[in-house]
């Protein structure tokens, strides 16, 4: 096992840890995303799926840690990237300009931290309660309507849905890259892959609370 | 006519960084740099202003340069924010002037990296990337009577492509554009191009793990596929490499019970 | 003659020469090779070769460039290839073939041995750079291709692309740093040789500047090899980098290494042409060019300035096709460059200066489409635009020759050592192998056959066979040589006169190019010879060099280096005025027949003239070493 230590020491290690973490964490989002898009059935079949998940019990536990563990990971190793890349330069230039590096690519740090601290909030809003105005235990899509009646609240979670959005772009097709599953390719499919995932969830994402906006969800 | 020396001269400003040691502390300094021809190679012009410059008593500008035809590495400036300067596929020694208007300030610093610390003005120590390839960027094969050339068919398109990757003249813009300073693209190249080959296959895990071990040593950043290594570099080379060399350490590290030997991690 | 040359060239035949040397040499016990030290200068194909091999065979080794990484040597920047006599196209090659080739090509003043040697060896040299991982080109079914190069029948050239130099170089580069790695060399990148010790009359170390601090320091050894390339850039301009050097062999040739053929300069005839004053070096482009492109200038000295599109057929003058119907635009090297020269020397030379001449490309265009032109050229095309802004595919390109290789060097024996015992010398530094001219990806085959597999040889039997004490740098001589670099860096920065290093470099180049370049005559040479020591006299009492010796300091180096082809330039003056005859690189115009061809003197002149150094303000003493050839038949030249 002293091996997987010493590759953990690795800077390509720490980034094979961000990829598989995220790969994890990307078929998390799109099970949830796709678990919300429920509530455009209405009120009685997302309080169900709710209840169902509330009710799977040790198997909700492990998940849950599951799913923590991989946002530790994904994090910690980000950190220790972004700090040793830092490191790496201690005196900036005065002047540089991106080349190609993509709007997504330059945004995964400050999008990242911003993610984190949505999550915190996410998880205080809409699963503990502590943040919601009116937080009721089973009672989920009232949760919801309520929660993204607060217009703050729902551009906030579009901003950072788009923020998700911009992450995976990039990170699904590094995320490809790094793990070097995908064969050298001058115009490489993860790339549109990338392109399509990140679409798909960004939209599901948003889509409930634009609906409850909109008033399509009430 | 475009032809050479029939254009009009230039009028411009060049903001360099000035450091006279690794110790002191550099600074960037305004020069006029007055009737440039738009003929001159981005070089030629920095030696018409160090000789003005001498020739007033000041230091000159000190950069490193050699063949002046692209190929030696020992040239490489940050130019406007860009490493070799606005064109692609080209170092700075192969740019000419006539990329810039006249009136333009131009902005040249030194590759920036704590791996690649400065020395003097616009030049900086590169020999990370040398003790990079000592790491293992080599096939292990004494000098003496090795079997005949052709009795190693080697498959066009292999040949091809390690060439492509041979093809790093480890002028260092590759760290030097990269957001993180990683030196990943300079490593994988390496490691490609032995990596490809048939005659590389003995080495292909223990090279990985070493060159890559002393690539952190180095304190280079982290890859993150931002791409502008890829977007700089005066020979091309694609990412494509880095891919290779995540893959080849990644199952290096999996199969390999002396890794650590080769890693030298503690 | 003070010194007795001898070439040590082994008995017996030709062929039978070197594997018969190889077991009369010495050898060294493995158990006490590592308490040999061997000092290796340059870090290029010859030096980094020899460096990486000699610690393989376990010498310990100190190898000194000036770059700051052994890759940047100027070998990096040959881009045709490589040739050896692996006969792979069963074109009827062979190491006789590839011997001959060379020998004529050098148009006989080459020794005959050495020659043969580098021939055998050249198909080693390709093994061993393939199992290096070089990657040749290749034919599909996975076969080393081939191409065919200038002055031989056969298709013998190996390449990597344009890049083969580089390919080499990365090589050997990287056999150095595995070997540094291992600890059997140990390696001073930005270290610059001012001053070679002797030491009883033997070679016995090395001072040098360590670049970045400034330091002046001494390095003893056992045995000294130099592999320091070429002298060029006398010219100012040339195709070598702005590095490149005669220091080195210049100290050794003041310290009793005789200097050979210092005038034998090879001009290639297809470089892109000076643009204006500011220009720092010249580009070369591939001779293939000439394969499609015809040469043409007005023939009206009025037409210059015009367009080139506006000049009639009628009133162009293809000069080569002209006076070289059979060869036409593919005539030799040396004979495109001067066709070239003399053109413009008429006044019709095109171009910034009418320093230049057209390469014409439009009746290949018409004959065979733009795509078939932009298949075989695009590449050079696109180099030329980038430089001159112009389109060659719309208007001529315009071409110039430039200095490209030196022929000359330091003599050395059969075993690559010079006059001085103990100092051997690789590579373009050296002058053994090409005589009067270099034929094309034959000189990548030099460096690498001296580094890889001559000197690692040859240096044994001296080490072997030798009697050396222990010799510290705390000796005497060390002292004495370091104080010599010391007293003279700080003369070069106490002048503070009025004019840069450049400028000095410039005109001594501008001289050369037109008393000592293409062709010369014994007029012009002794204009030279009485120019040069006045220019030299203005250097030192007028040189302006900025900022200390304890620091990076660019134009100290460059004033070193300049003041040394201050000097060098007189002895290569010399040399040529003596030659009374033209032959390969080297054209007295003087001696031509009537159709303006070269015009070899074998009986008083099939000698190589080794010049010593008789002391300051003396003249050199010239000593020949005859030139027999017993395998080959001397003849003329022809290319009409």
């Amino acid at each position: 096992m002293r091996w997987m230590l010493q590759f953990w020491d690795s800077t390509i290690g720490k980034k094979y840890v961000m990829a598989v973490t995220g790969v994890g964490l990307v078929l998390f989002a799109v099970g949830h995303m796709a678990g919300n898009l429920q509530v455009f059935m209405g009120a009685q079949v997302f309080n169900d799926y709710a209840h169902k998940l509330q009710s799977l019990g040790p198997l909700l536990w492990i998940a849950r840690a599951g799913l923590f563990t991989m946002a530790v990971l994904h994090i910690v190793s980000a950190v220790q990237l972004t700090m040793r890349a830092r490191a790496a330069r201690p005196v900036d230039y005065v002047k540089r300009e991106s080349q190609i590096a993509t709007w997504a690519s330059r945004t995964m740090r400050v999008g990242g931290v911003l993610l984190a601290v949505f999550l915190v909030f996410h998880i205080l809003h809409f699963t503990t309660g502590q943040l919601h105005p009116a937080f009721s235990k089973g009672g989920a899509y009232g949760n919801v309507v309520i929660g993204f009646g607060n217009v703050w609240v729902a551009i906030f979670y579009i901003v950072a849905m788009t923020f998700f959005g911009l992450h995976l772009y990039h990170g699904v097709w590094a995320g490809v890259r790094t793990l070097g599953v995908a064969k050298p390719n001058p115009n490489p499919m993860e790339r549109k892959l990338a392109l399509g995932l990140a679409i798909i969830v960004w939209a599901g994402f948003i889509a409930v609370p634009v609906g409850v906006l909109l008033g399509i969800v009430d | 006519m475009s032809g050479a020396g029939t254009a009009q001269p230039m009028q411009l400003t060049l903001n360099v960084w000035r450091q006279k040691s690794p110790a002191e502390p550099g600074r960037m300094v305004k020069y006029p740099a007055k009737d440039i021809s738009p003929d001159m190679s981005f070089l030629e012009m920095l030696d018409v202003v160090n000789e003005r410059l001498i020739q007033a008593g000041d230091d000159p500008i000190a950069f490193d340069h050699d063949c002046r035809e692209g190929i030696c590495g020992s040239c490489g400036l940050m130019i406007n924010g860009a490493a070799h300067g606005p064109m692609k596929l080209t170092t700075a020694c192969q740019l000419h002037m006539r990329s810039f208007k006249d009136g333009d300030e131009i902005t040249i610093e030194p590759w920036r990296a704590k791996a690649f610390p400065v020395i003097k003005d616009l030049v900086v120590d590169r020999s990370a990337f040398d003790r990079i390839i000592q790491a293992g960027g080599f096939i292990s094969v004494p000098t003496g009577t090795p079997q005949d050339a052709n009795a190693l068919p080697i498959p066009k398109p292999d040949a091809d492509l390690a060439m492509d990757n041979a093809a790093c003249i480890g002028c260092g813009a590759c760290v030097a554009a990269c957001p993180n300073a990683s030196a990943s693209l300079f490593t994988a190249a390496k490691i490609s191009h032995l990596g490809v080959l048939p005659q590389g296959q003995p080495e292909r895990s223990r090279r990985a793990l070493a060159m890559v071990a002393r690539m952190d040593l180095e304190e280079f950043g982290g890859c993150s596929l931002f791409g502008e290594c890829m977007a700089v570099c005066p020979k091309g080379i694609s990412i494509d490499a880095i891919q290779r060399m995540n893959r080849d350490y990644a199952f290096a590290m999996a199969t390999k019970s002396d890794a650590k030997e080769w890693t030298g991690a503690a | 003659m003070t010194l007795k040359l001898d070439a040590k060239i082994p008995a017996g035949p030709l062929a039978e020469k070197w594997d018969k040397h190889r077991f009369e040499m010495k050898l060294v016990n493995p158990a006490n090779k590592r308490k040999f030290k061997i000092i290796v200068v340059g870090s290029g194909l010859a030096g980094a070769s020899a460096a990486a091999t000699l610690s393989e065979l376990g010498y310990n080794v100190s190898c000194f460039c000036f770059q700051d990484s052994p890759r940047r040597a100027h070998s990096i920047a040959a881009q045709g290839g490589i040739n050896a006599a692996k006969n792979y196209r069963n074109d009827g090659d062979s190491v006789q073939r590839l011997f001959y080739d060379t020998i004529k090509g050098g148009d006989f003043r080459a020794r005959e041995a050495n020659v043969y040697r580098l021939a055998q060896v050249s198909v080693d040299i390709i093994d061993q750079c393939v199992a290096q991982g070089v990657p040749f080109a290749r034919e599909y079914g996975g076969m080393l291709a081939n191409r065919s190069f200038g002055g031989a029948q056969v298709s013998r050239t190996f390449y990597a692309r344009g890049q083969t130099g580089q390919q080499l170089l990365i090589g050997a580069y990287q056999a150095l740093e595995k070997e540094i790695a291992r600890g059997g060399v140990t390696m001073f990148e930005r270290h610059e040789m001012l001053e070679l010790v002797l030491v009883d009359g033997k070679a016995r170390g090395i001072i040098v500047r360590d670049m970045l601090s400034g330091e002046i320091e001494s390095h003893a050894a056992d045995a000294v090899i130099l592999a320091t390339g070429g002298y060029g850039n006398v010219f100012y301009l040339s195709t070598n980098a702005k590095g490149c050097n005669v220091t080195a062999t210049f100290r050794a040739y003041k310290k009793g290494a005789a200097f050979a053929n210092p005038s034998f300069t090879q001009i290639h005839p297809t470089c892109i042409p000076v643009a204006g004053d500011y220009q720092s070096k010249l580009t070369l482009m591939s001779e293939s060019l000439r394969n499609d492109g015809r040469v043409w200038v007005p023939k009206r000295r009025e037409d210059v300035g015009k367009q080139p599109s506006q000049i009639p057929e009628a009133d162009r003058d293809y000069y080569l096709e002209r006076k070289y119907p059979s060869f036409g635009n593919l005539s030799p090297r040396d004979i495109a460059s001067r066709a070239a020269k003399e053109a413009c020397d008429d006044g019709r030379g095109v171009g910034p200066g009418g320093r230049g001449v057209y390469l014409d490309f439009a009746d290949a265009i018409k004959r065979l489409g733009k795509a078939a032109i932009e298949e075989r050229y695009g590449n050079l095309f696109e180099m030329y635009q980038r430089i001159t802004d112009e389109n060659p595919y719309e208007r001529p390109m315009r071409i110039y020759p430039a200095v490209h290789y030196t022929m000359g060097g330091t003599w050395v024996d059969y075993n690559l050592m010079s006059t001085i015992p103990g100092l051997h010398v690789a590579g373009e530094a050296n002058f053994s192998d090409h005589g009067a001219n270099r034929l094309g990806a034959s000189a990548l085959m030099q460096g690498l056959a001296d580094g890889y597999f001559v000197i690692p040889y040859t240096i044994g039997d001296y080490l072997a066979s030798t009697k050396l004490e222990t010799v510290t740098t705390d000796h005497p001589e060390f002292q004495a040589a370091r104080t010599v670099v010391e007293e003279r860096t700080q003369r070069l920065l106490s002048i503070n006169g009025t004019r840069t290093v450049d400028s000095f470099h410039r005109e001594l180049g501008l001289l050369m190019w037109d008393k000592c370049g293409m062709a010369r005559n014994a007029a012009g040479l002794r204009e030279a010879l009485e120019r040069i020591p006045k220019l030299r006299e203005e250097f030192w009492r007028d040189v302006k060099v900025p900022g200390s010796g304890a620091e990076l300091n660019q134009s100290l180096e460059k004033a070193g280096r300049v003041a040394d082809f201050l000097e060098f330039a007189e002895l290569m003056c010399i040399d040529a005025l003596h030659r009374e005859e033209s032959c390969g690189g080297h054209f007295r115009t003087e001696h031509q027949t009537e159709d303006g061809e070269a015009k070899r003197n074998d009986a008083e002149f099939a000698y190589v003239a080794a010049w010593e150094y008789a002391g300051e303000g003396k003249p050199p003493i010239l000593n020949k070493e005859p030139l027999v050839f017993e395998n080959v038949h001397l003849s003329t030249r022809s290319y009409k």
